[in-house]
């Protein structure tokens, strides 16, 4: 943004003022330094041997598909409850506006436990579900993936419904009044008109499904190449192998800090 | 902006010194964080209770979780003023690290197959843990009750086929409660306080495996003499009566 038409502007603006520089260096710190804490016990010497084990492997392969599953389920099924809730004025729109955004506010374990109630196998619609098909959600990965996409769906949801509802619908009735049935609307107005949020309410569900632990141990257990995605490798490796632990914790943070930093670079520019 | 600071600082020292003496000729007082094994749970708020009833000016707050995430925040710094550990080993390395010395046995516990009222999947021994069938959990490899499940999984002889490795006690008991597991090796003593939530199916004595529970004052508690005094009064006779009352045997 450092165009010759902002730069005078900046200059009026000037200096920052000491006390914000202050106050947003500490805020700052306030994330940078269990960083630096988890850095300065990285046991360096050890890690390639600690991240080939099997543990570690498995545990990075369950979470990257749970947290990628996760992400289409959300754009499956995310993003037309968002275009519901910005476009149709239904009875009671404000009650499942805070229904979608509960899982945000409540603890994940609670999640997890709701989740159990529901879709275990003796839950409300898994008993049913179980006597006619004999499947069994939680302990499996399929749990895995429902438990991170019921934590993660809703970033999706209310950045997509915000931007939905900020855009000047004058654009879309001008491409209907040109002619453009509401499919061809859809997809070459309103889509790539909301873009930047969809793809920044895509990255916020995939990160919050790759870090998800509560409701994920709660509902779908933790079982080594099944369950276990790697925040559960670390709790578990924390009772007693905390090189390992640390080791784990390090991956998190590269891979979680190459998606956001890389897709914000590419594609939030716009922003 | 030191000094600004360190008038409140002092007064706030001052206080809590002042709240330290206060009292009567006991001169027990402020808060005592007792980190204490998740299995403990039922036992020791009932054990919090009657202390602060005997030491009013005392504020028993319990830090429950499995021994070794306890172990780990003492090591840490955490500070806790009694640690009470499910197993032994978790307490040797606190000794060992100086953060605690004389650590003394108070129970003992047995170790019980834990099933859904009814058995639905009907689970009657150890040795039904190597089917594929019934969904089976046990505690984490690393806490003491998974540690020692797999031990008499061991003992029988049996490689056990299990859904999920759960992080403590009581998660693994909710999950059995619930239905959603068929089998799973607890306590006794949380068999007993389920209220009938679970059934308790006994493991065989030549193949059991008796936790010893320790607990300790550590020597660098921020109320050493309530700590003390609450680590007596759970040798003592009452505190062990209290402890009886939960499934504890006495050690």
């Amino acid at each position: 943004m450092s165009t010759d038409e902002a730069r005078p502007r900046d200059a009026k603006v000037g200096r920052p003022p000491g006390l914000v520089v202050v106050l947003g260096v500490l805020g700052l710190a306030f994330f940078a330094v269990p960083f630096l804490g988890l850095l300065g016990r990285v046991p360096w010497s050890d890690l390639p041997e600690l991240w080939s084990s099997d543990v570690v492997v498995d545990a990075l392969r369950l979470s990257l598909v749970a947290s990628v599953s996760s992400t289409l389920i959300a754009l499956l099924l995310g993003l037309p409850l968002a275009w519901l809730l910005a476009r149709v004025d239904f009875p009671g729109r404000s009650l499942v506006r805070g229904v979608v955004t509960l899982p945000l506010v409540l603890p994940p374990v609670v999640g997890g436990a709701a989740l159990l109630f529901a879709l275990g196998r003796r839950g409300l619609i898994g008993e049913p579900l179980n006597q006619a098909t004999g499947l069994v959600l939680p302990f499996s990965t399929w749990g895995v993936i429902i438990a991170t996409t019921f934590v993660a769906m809703p970033f999706l949801v209310i950045t997509v419904e915000a931007a939905l509802r900020n855009l000047d619908r004058r654009y879309e009735g001008a491409a209907a009044a040109l002619g453009a049935k509401r499919w061809t609307v859809m997809r070459r107005v309103t889509i790539p008109m909301i873009a930047p949020s969809l793809v920044a309410g895509l990255v916020l569900t995939w990160a919050r499904a790759f870090g998800e632990f509560g409701a994920t141990i709660t509902f779908a257990g933790n079982l080594q190449g099944r369950t276990q995605t790697l925040p559960l490798a670390v709790f578990v490796a924390l009772e007693s192998d905390r090189a390992t632990a640390v080791a784990i914790s390090l991956i998190m943070v590269i891979v979680s800090l190459a998606v956001l930093v890389g897709l914000r670079d590419r594609w939030w520019k716009a922003l | 902006m030191k000094r600004d600071l360190s008038i409140p600082f002092l007064a706030l020292v001052v206080a809590l010194v002042a709240c330290g003496n206060g009292q009567d000729g006991a001169g027990l007082g402020g808060e005592l964080l007792v980190s204490a094994a998740a299995s403990l749970t039922d036992a020791f708020v009932e054990v919090e209770a009657v202390f602060e009833d005997a030491n009013p000016g005392v504020d028993v707050v319990l830090n429950l979780g499995p021994s070794s995430g306890l172990r780990e925040q003492i090591l840490e710094g955490a500070p806790a003023d009694v640690f009470a550990s499910a197993n032994i080993p978790n307490m040797d390395q606190v000794v060992e690290a100086g953060e605690a010395a004389d650590p003394q046995v108070f129970v003992a516990n047995r170790l019980q197959i834990a099933v859904p009222p009814g058995n639905p999947g009907e689970v009657t021994e150890l040795g039904d843990f190597s089917w594929e069938d019934p969904l089976i959990g046990l505690c984490a490899e690393d806490v003491p009750c998974g540690e020692f499940g797999r031990q008499a999984l061991q003992k029988a002889g049996v490689i056990p086929a299990v859904d999920t490795n759960e992080p403590d006690v009581r998660a693994l008991l909710t999950k059995v409660a619930e239905g959603e597991l068929d089998a799973g090796i607890v306590y006794a003593t949380d068999v007993a306080s389920s209220d009938g939530a679970v059934e308790g199916i006994d493991i065989p004595e030549d193949l059991n495996v008796v936790a010893e529970y320790q607990i300790a004052a550590l020597t660098n508690a921020p109320n050493p003499d309530a700590a003390a005094r609450f680590v007596e009064f759970v040798l003592s006779e009452e505190g062990q009566e209290i402890l009886a009352g939960y499934g504890f045997a006495s050690p």
